[in-house]
């Protein structure tokens, strides 16, 4: 089975996502019997490409081309499908990061394939590949088998590991053509929010709901998020308030997160925010109601005042020195 | 302007989902179902551009009878055309695609909206999919949106930010929750929709490509731990976050 792992860059550096994504082909690769090539395509991206040998990929193809310096979707995904064409390629991994989320179907229809989308698990059954998927808000979990011969997934960001095992692989640089109209869709600017990791990124989260009382304090909830590292979220009702901007909303109609330690403070725990958190691995509720739903999916709770407990909590952990 | 608006009807976000007995499928008993939230907020954003342009909106949902509900709330909240694709029988993303883009190829409007994803499924698929089908530029996750002389500038969200994506039309647009604020249908919206047809054909699907083998809930959480009511109770957290957890 020829796997090719498609890896993103950005800023100089490959995505943690598309690490977690190549060690995920990679051992897909190892059940089923097959090889696992890792595949960039962008502007100036062959100096960060060195490092995906280390985490699984046997090859490495690079695709670097200045008319991809705006990644055009359209363009992205032709290459990618031409690519895995010419290698044979048979099963097609991608982070679901909102730039895969967005290529990703275009290259499964490039390639005929079918495509199981923001997988949280896969397993290999008898030569077949079964893909784990959360449906309904992360509800129930869907397993899907792609039917068609060559196959496409795309991987939920900080669900698989990435390990860095073996030493780096050898590059090989790749021409591909490409028409006018495969251009027409670019970026032309970007803007980063803050310096503190995405949500859908973050190992920690720190999350605020309308038991803050005010946008001004989430001070509280910004100030212990930075003592971790961690990642700001909100509830719909404090974004819909105009509290916090709406990237940071956690739930069925905002972000689908699964961070290791989610901080849950003066949020009730609505079914459509539980929606958005509940596959943490870990959750922390804080808040004054001791009946609230949050406490019945929270591993720990504190059953108190935000306003007490956060700078508590916060200056404990800059005791610790995370 | 030619504006065509893709529509789900979908279990609503209050439901306690239970699998049916085949194992595969949602138990619809005593479910309730509504239009997908975000293809409200790409309903609204296909009549601000008529307002704006002057033109049409088309509605397209595909789905059994039951999709006639949330056809008719689009009406109500202004489109002018609303066309059900019937198809009763399980199906995907895929498959769902290639029914709308056989309805969209004929229609041939400037500007496809959908939401970002469906919210029973989750496959946030369907969009670029009929995108790609079509050979058209797509932009997905879109909170701003600005039409001109045969172009687009579009905002979208992107990990840790925003990305502004220029494209050309005619064009394929994912809404997502920012872009606008849905209107509510008003009264006299809603009677007038009552009146107006929805044109029912055959869907034309394609075959699916990816085969549902299991629908189940998640493994059940083991009961968490009130460690205390006050900050007494923090050294006790840090612990068992460093000790147990071993997240810190």
């Amino acid at each position: 089975m020829n796997c090719i792992a498609v890896a993103e860059e950005r800023s100089g550096e490959i995505r943690k996502s598309s690490l977690e994504t190549v060690r995920a082909a990679r051992r897909t690769a190892d059940a089923l019997g097959g090889t696992c090539t890792a595949l960039v395509a962008g502007h100036g991206v062959a100096k960060a490409a060195a490092v995906l040998g280390r985490y699984g990929a046997s090859r490495v193809l690079v695709v670097d081309d200045s008319r991809l310096e705006r990644r055009p979707n359209i363009a992205l995904a032709k290459i990618i499908a031409e690519v895995v064409r010419r290698e044979g390629g048979e099963l097609v991994f991608m982070a679901a990061s909102q730039a895969g989320k967005d290529i990703a179907p275009r290259v499964a229809v490039a390639l005929e394939a079918g495509l199981a989308a923001d997988c949280v698990a896969l397993r290999t059954e008898g030569g077949d590949i079964i893909a784990t998927r959360p449906v309904f808000a992360g509800k129930a979990l869907l397993d899907v088998r792609v039917t068609t011969p060559v196959k496409v997934f795309t991987l939920r960001p900080n669900v698989f590991e990435a390990t860095a095992e073996e030493a780096a692989a050898g590059m090989e640089t790749v021409a591909v053509t490409l028409a006018d109209e495969d251009l027409v869709t670019t970026v032309e600017e970007t803007k980063v929010a803050s310096g503190r990791p995405d949500v859908t990124e973050a190992d920690i989260i720190v999350s605020g709901g309308r038991g803050m009382k005010g946008p001004e304090h989430f001070a509280l909830i910004e100030a212990l998020a930075d003592a971790l590292g961690a990642g700001v979220g909100a509830s719909r009702a404090v974004v819909d308030a105009g509290w916090r901007p709406h990237d940071e909303q956690v739930g069925q109609t905002g972000k689908t997160v699964s961070p290791t330690l989610y901080i849950a403070c003066g949020i009730s725990g609505a079914v459509q925010h539980l929606a958005g958190m509940s596959s943490s691995r870990y959750i922390v509720a804080i808040n004054k109601d001791k009946d609230a739903p949050i406490f019945q999916v929270a591993d720990y709770g504190i059953a108190g005042d935000v306003f007490e407990v956060l700078p508590a909590l916060t200056a404990a952990l800059g005791k610790r020195g995370k | 302007m030619n504006i065509a608006v893709c529509v789900n009807h979908v279990p609503d976000t209050e439901t306690k989902i239970r699998v049916a007995t085949d194992g595969l499928t949602i138990d619809r008993t005593g479910v309730n179902f509504m239009m997908s939230p975000y293809d409200e907020i790409a309903v609204e954003e296909a009549l601000r551009i008529r307002d704006k342009f002057t033109g049409s909106v088309t509605v397209i949902s595909l789905g059994s009878d039951a999709h006639r509900e949330t056809l008719r709330k689009a009406m109500a909240m202004g489109a002018d055309r609303a066309v059900l694709l019937r198809d009763d029988a399980p199906r995907d993303s895929f498959a769902v695609a290639a029914g709308l883009a056989a309805e969209l190829r004929a229609l041939a409007p400037e500007v496809i909206l959908f939401g970002k994803q469906s919210i029973d499924y989750d496959d946030a698929q369907v969009g670029t999919l009929v995108a790609a089908i079509l050979g058209l530029p797509s932009v997905a996750v879109v909170v701003k949106l600005t039409i001109a002389d045969g172009r687009a500038v579009c905002e979208r969200e992107i990990e840790g930010g925003h990305e502004t994506v220029h494209t050309k039309l005619p064009a394929v647009f994912l809404a997502q929750k920012g872009l606008n604020d849905p209107r509510y249908p008003s009264l006299k919206g809603i009677m007038a929709a009552k009146s107006k047809p929805i044109e029912e054909k055959p869907a034309a699907l394609a075959a699916p490509r990816v085969a549902a083998v299991a629908l189940r809930k998640p493994p059940a959480k083991n009961p968490g731990r009130l460690l205390g009511t006050d900050a007494s109770a923090v050294p006790e957290l840090v612990r068992l976050l460093h000790e147990e957890a071993k997240v810190i």
